[in-house]
């Protein structure tokens, strides 16, 4: 008789197209929820400095009194990191197993490639995460701001904003972002083996409304800043 | 009809293709592609040359041996239609078309047009099956199924296994023909046995064959002669991580 070995559930995930694909639904609906906290954290800046700044420094103190200063923000950096990695990894590996797929291409184009969104995918994500990087020297550790790192949070997004070209990025970026979410949020659905014949084309209008909604609500930041709303 | 074809020449699976330039000046509008291919054929036999190798069987659309990338889609230009059912009415006098195998590391190309689909067969013996006991048939009405699960269930069998979907996936995935196996099974009562097993076993023998992973485009049921829905693939995925968190193990 053979024994098969009880493979446990994070290998046997691991282990197939689906699961891969399982893992950048999960932590995709991780960024997902993040993002939309954030846009909602950034449309503060409508409201003056000083909103602003005090929502600044509350996410800091947010149960200061049980995981300490900046205690929530790092377990949000610690999660969201780890998700960006299985994110990345999993995509990466099923990116490979598809350019593995076809050695030999189509002479004559194909009709049918889907949706753009779903066609950029993969270089859009790496458009996002260089996007991200930036980000992060630009308005976390300050390092590409104009301003020293001590100033206020607003002064230091109206300073990144002046340039042209930092809005600019920003901007593709934040479409490059609708996209993903586009395609992304519609995929993890029918991932996660929530479709039918009968809703797809309700999920795909549903994915279309929240990708269209966050990239507006980002978008208009750097807008208002280089049209003088915001100084 | 006067047409100018390219066609993808490949003696052997080893040999290096090429796509070479045919014209054909009699083409009626009322054959068949495949016809329309026998007529080139006839003429390369009279002049002494190889003729273009494409499999075929039926000729109604319902065995899926036929199948080519025509101008870039599988199965040709028109949507629900197998290769052998497209006529030549649906193109115009004085076209070029391009004309290309399945391409897919899993399809190899066996000679010119035709590839071997045999990594079906593989995916189809991991699990594409239910036990039943042989012998005298059961009364067909003893075991009652619902309206919407033999419906869904009969649109998921119409899948004839053609590989069209793999060939229009970018990237190079069999989901929509597993998924079309596992839903069509798993939905009857007589599927359900082996449900758990099934879709972890064939998805399994899937990606072991060098099939791409799904990204959820959808070309692969725009190209589908049949139509398959592509929620087969949700139905796949949810029976995959069902019996993946359930503890259920490929064998």
């Amino acid at each position: 008789m053979v024994i098969t070995p009880q493979r446990n559930i994070v290998s046997r995930t691991w282990g197939t197209s689906v699961g891969k694909k399982s893992v950048i639904a999960v932590t995709g609906a991780i960024f997902l929820i993040y993002v939309i906290a954030h846009m909602l954290g950034n449309l503060k800046v409508f409201f003056g400095i000083q909103a602003f700044d005090a929502y600044a420094q509350h996410l800091r103190e947010i149960g200061e009194a049980i995981v300490g200063y900046e205690g929530v923000l790092w377990i949000l950096r610690v999660v969201l990191l780890t998700s960006l990695v299985l994110h990345m990894w999993a995509a990466f590996s099923l990116w490979y197993k598809a350019k593995k797929a076809r050695p030999v291409g189509y002479q004559h184009r194909q009709r049918w490639e889907g949706s753009y969104a779903a066609r950029t995918m993969r270089w859009g994500g790496v458009i996002i995460f260089l996007f991200i990087v930036w980000h992060i020297l630009d308005l976390t550790t300050g390092t590409v701001n104009p301003l020293p790192g001590e100033s206020s949070a607003y002064m230091k997004l109206v300073a990144s904003f002046d340039r042209w070209y930092v809005s600019l990025f920003y901007i593709l970026a934040v479409v490059a972002l609708g996209f993903h979410i586009r395609h992304g949020l519609w995929s993890a659905i029918q991932t996660f083996g929530a479709n039918s014949a009968l809703k797809q084309n309700a999920l795909k209008t549903l994915a279309f409304v929240v990708a269209a909604v966050i990239t507006i609500g980002f978008a208009i930041v750097p807008l208002a800043v280089m049209t003088g709303l915001v100084r | 009809m006067k047409l100018t074809l390219r066609i993808w020449r490949q003696a052997s699976p080893e040999a290096k293709g090429k796509m070479q330039s045919y014209t054909l000046d009699d083409v009626e509008p009322d054959m068949s592609f495949l016809e329309m291919l026998d007529v080139l054929n006839e003429k390369l036999v009279l002049d002494g040359k190889d003729p273009v190798s494409f499999d075929h069987d039926c000729r109604e659309g319902i065995c899926g041996s036929c199948g080519m990338v025509i101008n870039g889609n599988a199965h040709g230009p028109q949507q629900y239609t197998t290769t052998c059912q497209l006529h030549m009415r649906h193109f115009n006098d004085g076209d070029t078309i391009d004309i290309e195998p399945w391409r897919a590391r899993a399809f190899p190309v066996v000679k010119d047009l035709v590839v071997d689909r045999s990594a079906f067969d593989e995916i189809i013996k991991s699990g594409g099956y239910i036990s039943v006991n042989t012998g005298s048939a059961p009364e067909a009405h003893a075991i009652p199924v619902d309206k919407v699960s033999a419906d869904d269930a009969f649109d998921a069998a119409t899948c004839i296994g053609c590989g069209a979907c793999v060939a229009a996936c970018p990237n190079g995935s069999s989901m929509l023909f597993t998924a079309a196996k596992v839903t069509h099974l798993g939905l009857l009562p007589q599927g359900q046995p082996e449900r758990q097993t099934r879709a972890i076993n064939m998805l399994a023998k899937q990606d072991e064959l060098d099939f791409g992973g799904c990204t959820n485009v959808g070309a692969c049921h725009e190209v589908c002669p049949k139509g398959i829905p592509l929620a087969s693939i949700a139905q796949l995925n949810h029976d995959v991580l069902g019996a993946t968190l359930a503890g259920a193990r490929s064998d």
